[in-house]
Formats: C-alpha cells, sequence, structure tokens
C-alpha cells in the first residue's frame, strides 16, 4: 500500500466524525470498521459547556490517526489560517486542505487551493488537498509541494458515488505513483469498492455511515467493499468487451439438433 | 474595554489574551486563539495585548468530514 508523507494506514478507509446521532455510536463505527483515520475540524468553542474538550477525549481514545480539515474556508487566508491553528492544536502536519468556491456544490475553489497548498507546504505542512479530477490543477498541486491528492467523487454530502468515473481513471493512469483518495460524495460501500477498484489508494467518507440507520454496521460494510475492491483491483480484473464471449468451452459441445 | 469573544459582545479589564481567556473560562482547554484574523500561536497569549474592539476567535476539536 502507498504511504501518505511516510506513513503506513492501517486502513484505506478515512472516516468522518460529523453528524454521528451520538459519541459512543461514532466510536462504535470506528471500531467495527477498522478505520485508520478520523478527520477532524475546529470551530468555536464556549467557556461554560467546552463540548470541544470531551470530543477530544472520544478521538484520543479511538487510538487513531487525526486529520485536521479546514472545512468551511472559502478563502487561502481563512484556510491558512485554520491549518495553522490546527497544527498547533493537534500536533500534526497533515491538513486537509479545503477552499470552497461555491456554495451549492461545495466544489473546490482550485485557484485558491492551489496557492493555500504552496503556502503550506513551503511552511512544513503535509497537505492532502481536497480537489477535482482536473489533470491540471493535479499537476499544480503536486508542483505546490503536495505528495496525495484528493479528488471528489461527488459533491459532499450527496451520496451521488462516482460521479466522473472516466475522470478518476484518468486521474489514476496519470498519476501513477502519487497516492490518491477519493473523498466525499459517496453514498454506498458499492461506491467505495469502485474507487479501490480503479486503484485508489483510499476513501475519504463521513456522512454516508454518519447518517445511515446503523452507522455502525454501515461502516463495516464499507470498510468490507474496501477491502474487496482492493482485492480485486490488486487481481488484475479481466478486461471489457462489447460483445459475448462464451465462458463455457465450444469444443466437445454435442451436435444434438 | 469592549471585545468579540467568539461573535459575542464581552465587557473585560484583561489586559492580555491570556488573561481573557482565564477570565472566560479556558484556562487548560485544548483551544487555538486568532487575534483579529491572524493566528496567535499558545506560547504569545501572555504577552498579547488587548485592545477596544478587538475581535477574539477561540477554537477547539469538533467533528469534522
Amino acid at each position: 500500500m502507498r504511504e501518505f508523507y511516510g506513513t503506513s494506514l492501517p486502513n484505506p478507509l478515512m472516516l468522518g466524525t460529523a453528524q454521528y446521532p451520538s459519541p459512543a455510536i461514532l466510536a462504535d463505527a470506528f471500531r467495527r470498521s477498522g478505520a485508520g483515520v478520523a478527520t477532524v475540524s475546529l470551530r468555536r468553542e464556549s467557556g461554560t459547556d467546552r463540548a470541544g474538550q470531551e470530543f477530544w477525549k472520544l478521538i484520543n481514545d479511538l487510538g487513531v490517526l487525526v486529520l485536521p480539515n479546514t472545512a468551511g474556508c472559502h478563502s487561502v487566508k481563512e484556510a491558512v489560517t485554520t491549518a495553522h491553528m490546527a497544527r498547533e492544536m493537534f500536533d500534526t502536519k497533515w491538513i486537509k486542505l479545503e477552499v470552497i468556491g461555491e456554495d451549492d456544490t461545495l466544489q473546490p475553489d482550485v485557484f485558491g487551493l492551489v496557492e493555500a497548498a504552496k503556502i503550506l507546504t513551503d511552511e512544513g505542512f503535509q497537505v492532502f488537498p481536497y480537489t477535482t479530477e482536473d489533470l491540471v490543477v493535479a499537476d499544480k498541486l503536486l508542483n505546490a509541494g503536495c505528495e496525495v491528492l484528493m479528488p471528489w467523487g461527488a459533491p459532499i454530502g450527496s451520496g451521488l458515488g462516482l460521479n466522473n468515473v472516466f475522470g478518476l481513471r484518468a486521474m489514476r493512469a496519470h498519476f501513477p505513483d502519487v497516492p490518491l483518495v477519493v473523498d466525499a460524495g459517496l453514498g454506498l460501500p458499492s461506491h467505495a469498492a469502485a474507487a479501490m477498484e480503479l486503484g485508489y489508494d483510499a476513501v475519504l467518507l463521513n456522512t454516508a455511515v454518519a447518517k445511515a440507520g446503523d452507522p455502525a454496521a454501515m461502516a463495516e460494510a464499507f470498510s468490507k467493499a474496501i477491502e474487496a475492491g482492493k482485492i480485486a483491483h490488486d487481481s488484475d480484473p479481466m478486461e471489457i468487451r462489447d460483445m459475448a464471449s462464451p465462458s463455457t468451452p465450444v469444443i466437445g459441445k454435442a451436435f444434438l439438433s | 474595554m469592549n471585545i468579540q469573544l467568539n461573535g459575542e459582545m464581552k465587557q473585560t479589564d484583561a489586559a492580555t489574551l491570556e488573561a481573557l481567556l482565564d477570565e472566560h473560562g479556558f484556562g487548560g482547554a485544548k483551544i487555538a486563539t486568532a487575534l483579529n484574523g491572524e493566528f496567535v500561536p499558545a506560547p504569545l497569549r501572555a504577552s498579547t495585548k488587548l485592545k477596544d474592539g478587538d475581535r477574539l476567535e477561540v477554537l477547539a476539536p469538533m467533528q469534522g468530514g
């Protein structure tokens, strides 16, 4: 398995921590799936209820790697400042860099993304950029110092799956040695399996698990689908063809007409 | 003086960022701070002076995707 900035993941599932019915169910989802990375964010804290402190204890107890995000940032400055705060708070160089350009689709502002990625990698951050499947943008992110790319499957929280399989396949082919993660838009385990069958190294998802009727069971289902997809990819799938080809041997067939 | 703390106006006599954090129950908490949009690293909180109209953001770990 490819490493992410020198780190091997125990499991190619990166799981978000938002929108679960309860902290206990969140923890159960991580346990049942074996997800090795938890994405987290930074939000305003209250000095009276100190909700963030409780949440941090829960995440710490999971014993997983933490990938802080810059979710909700719409400008380079916001994203860079959030990254600085995340680095201090979580004591990690990892940052899932989001610079949002459009509110209906939460599509990345790829121009701002490249600019912010350059600033942060120059400062020693290890950037996981949330991007599109655009190859030119991907190339610019790599030139900016990113060593991982995270193209979207579909708009965040949509559950649509892999909207542009051609684009994702092209990205895998174009950057054979770069760790690639499908991030966002997955709704079903089969979507995650499809990403892994394309040769992706990991998938990152949140809503599909957190909003399922039984989040922990769904997390396990995703984990199994990811494993199946990875084994399938490593097994070198057959080539597809337009016309039928009999699987049962024709030679030796009796003449019965 | 008046300080905007996480979007809410607060009256305070705290001279420094650290004093304001203590005053509002953030002592010992896992937080990160930004003053007027600029990140203030933890070691600089004690020496960061406040002035009337400052905007302070106090962030903590939170659920995210």
